[in-house]
C-alpha cells in the first residue's frame, strides 16, 4: 500500500476531510460549450469568508485543497487566497484556463510552492479550442501560460476533455503535452450543469469513439489488463464505498454551499450559517450517503463489474438516484469489456449511443 | 557536541492526522508520513527550542526510551528530513521557516 493510500485509509478511519475542493468563482472569460456551470457571480464569499473556510477546513485536517472555478485568477484576491492557503500548509492544486497567467503570475505560484495547476488544453489546433472556449486566442495564451509555468518548474497536468468538436485530437495534444513538459489526462466525460440541464451532454463522444479511447495503449496503458472483465465479488468489495465524496472529499462552492463533491451536488449545508464542522460531522445528507456501500446498491450491487466499475454516486443522483446506477459508467463498463452491466441488461440498452459521465483515465508519460 | 535547533521549511504542505503527520515536499511532491514519535519532534520544531530539550520534553517524557537512544535516532531524523529540505537545521536559534 502506498503512502497516499494509508493516508486515505487513515483518514477514512478518522472521518477526516482529507480533500476538499473550493471554487473561489463561477465567474470565467470563457464560455465553453460544455461547462457544467452558470456563471453567476452574486453572492461571491468574500476574501475574509473564504479564509475562514480555509482555517475550518485546516482545522478539521483537510491536506489536499484544489482551488477552482470558473477562472479563479478572475478574482483580484486570488493570489491573496492562494497565499494563506499555502501558509496555512495545504497542498495546494490550482486550476486555471491559465489565459491570465503571464510571467509575474507564473514566477508567483512557483513562489508560492503550488503543488500542481491543472489546465484544459482541448486540441492542439488554435480553431478548435477557441471554438469550444469561445474565446478568440486561448488556446495561444493557454499554450504560452504553460511554457512560463514550466520555465519556472511548476508542475503542469494538462487535461483533454473529448468531445465530438475535438475528437481525434488527443493523441496530438497529448504529443504537445510532453513537448511542453506537462502530465496529460483524458477526459471522456461530459458532465451535465449543476442546475440540472443534460442538453450539454449530446456534446458527448460515441459509444464506439468510447471503446476506440479505452483500447488505445498510449491513453490506457496495458489494454489486456486494463480492459480485462474482473468478475470477483467478495464480502470486501460489497463492505466498500463507490468514491471519497463526502467520505474524505468536500466541495464549497462560491456561495459557501457544502456538496460531497463538484460532480455530486446534493445539498448538505452552507458556511454562512454553519460551520464545516458542523456541516461535515451532522449533515444528515452526508450521514446518509455514509451508510451506504456497495452491497446497498440496488442494481450495482448484483453487477459483474462492481469489483472494478468506476460508479460516481454523483452522476447517479444527477440521474435521480445516488444508489443507483451512474449510466456513463456502464458504459464505460462495457466499452472496456463488451459486457453489459447490470443495469444494462436490465433496460436492454447495453449500446448507448452517448458517453455523459465522470471517467478519467491518466495517461502514460 | 552542541546543540542544533530545527524549523521546517516553508516548502512544505504538512497536517497531522491523529498522532501522526503527513507531509509533503513543494519542490518534488515527495510524501512523508511521521508516526508519533517523528510528529512530537517536528510540531516543536520551532527553531529556538534545543534538539536535546524537545527529545527529553516531548520524546522520553511521553515514550519508553533512553535519553541517548532518542538523542541519537532524533538526530538522525531531522538530518533524514533536512536531506530533503522538510526541515532545516541550524547551530543557532533562528526565527522558524522561510516566508513565503
Amino acid at each position: 500500500m502506498s503512502l497516499l493510500e494509508q493516508l486515505n485509509e487513515k483518514a477514512t478511519a478518522l472521518g477526516v476531510p482529507l480533500g476538499a475542493h473550493l471554487d473561489i468563482t463561477w465567474r470565467c472569460n470563457e464560455r465553453c460549450v460544455h461547462c457544467y456551470l452558470d456563471h453567476d457571480g452574486k453572492g461571491e464569499m468574500a476574501t475574509e469568508e473564504i479564509k475562514d473556510v480555509l482555517r475550518q477546513l485546516a482545522d478539521c485536517g483537510t491536506f489536499f485543497l484544489s482551488i477552482s472555478g470558473g477562472e479563479p485568477l478572475l478574482r483580484r484576491d486570488c493570489f491573496e487566497i492562494l497565499e494563506y492557503a499555502r501558509a496555512l500548509r495545504f497542498s495546494v492544486k490550482l486550476k486555471t484556463n491559465a489565459v491570465m497567467i503571464g510571467e509575474a503570475e507564473a514566477a508567483r505560484i512557483r513562489q508560492l510552492g503550488i503543488t500542481e495547476v491543472q489546465i484544459s488544453v482541448y486540441s492542439h489546433l488554435a480553431e478548435v479550442h477557441d471554438a469550444i472556449t469561445k474565446l478568440p486566442g486561448s488556446q495561444r495564451r493557454t499554450v504560452e501560460a504553460i511554457r512560463r509555468l514550466r520555465a519556472h518548474g511548476v508542475k503542469v497536468s494538462i487535461t483533454n476533455v473529448l468531445m465530438k468538436q475535438n475528437y481525434g485530437n488527443a493523441r496530438a495534444v497529448k504529443q504537445l503535452a510532453e513537448e511542453l513538459g506537462a502530465e496529460f489526462v483524458i477526459d471522456p466525460t461530459i458532465t451535465p450543469m449543476l442546475n440540472g440541464d443534460r442538453s450539454v451532454m449530446n456534446l458527448g463522444i460515441s459509444g464506439a469513439q468510447l471503446e476506440e479511447v479505452l483500447h488505445a495503449e498510449e491513453f490506457v496503458g496495458d489494454v489486456s489488463e486494463y480492459c480485462a472483465p474482473v468478475s470477483t465479488v467478495d464480502d470486501d468489495v460489497l463492505d466498500g464505498y463507490s468514491c471519497s465524496a463526502g467520505h474524505t472529499l468536500a466541495y464549497i462552492s462560491p456561495f459557501g454551499d457544502v456538496f460531497p463533491c463538484v460532480q455530486f451536488p446534493m445539498p448538505c449545508g452552507n458556511l454562512r450559517r454553519q460551520s464545516f464542522r458542523e456541516i461535515w460531522w451532522r449533515s444528515p445528507a452526508l450521514t446518509e450517503l455514509r451508510a451506504v456501500r456497495l452491497r446497498d446498491l440496488h442494481t450495482c450491487s448484483h453487477c459483474s463489474h462492481t469489483a472494478y466499475c468506476s460508479r460516481c454516486p454523483g452522476l447517479a443522483y444527477m440521474e435521480g438516484d445516488f444508489r443507483g446506477p451512474s449510466s456513463p459508467d456502464c458504459q464505460k463498463s462495457f466499452a472496456r469489456t463488451g459486457i453489459p452491466s447490470a443495469a444494462q441488461l436490465r433496460s436492454g440498452s447495453s449500446a448507448p449511443r452517448t458517453v455523459t459521465g465522470l471517467v478519467q483515465i491518466q495517461g502514460l508519460q | 557536541m552542541s546543540d542544533i535547533y530545527i524549523s521546517q521549511s516553508a516548502e512544505i504542505a504538512a497536517r497531522t492526522l491523529g498522532e501522526e503527520t503527513v507531509i509533503m515536499s513543494t519542490a518534488d511532491s515527495t510524501v512523508f508520513m511521521l508516526n508519533p514519535v517523528g510528529t512530537a519532534i517536528w510540531t516543536a520544531a520551532d527553531g529556538t527550542t534545543p534538539l536535546s530539550q524537545i527529545v527529553e520534553e516531548r520524546v522520553c517524557a511521553e515514550f519508553e526510551v533512553s535519553p541517548e537512544e532518542a538523542l541519537d535516532d532524533a538526530k538522525a531524523f531531522v538530518e533524514k528530513l533536512a536531506g530533503h529540505g522538510i526541515l532545516l537545521i541550524s547551530d543557532s536559534p533562528v526565527s522558524g521557516g522561510g516566508s513565503l
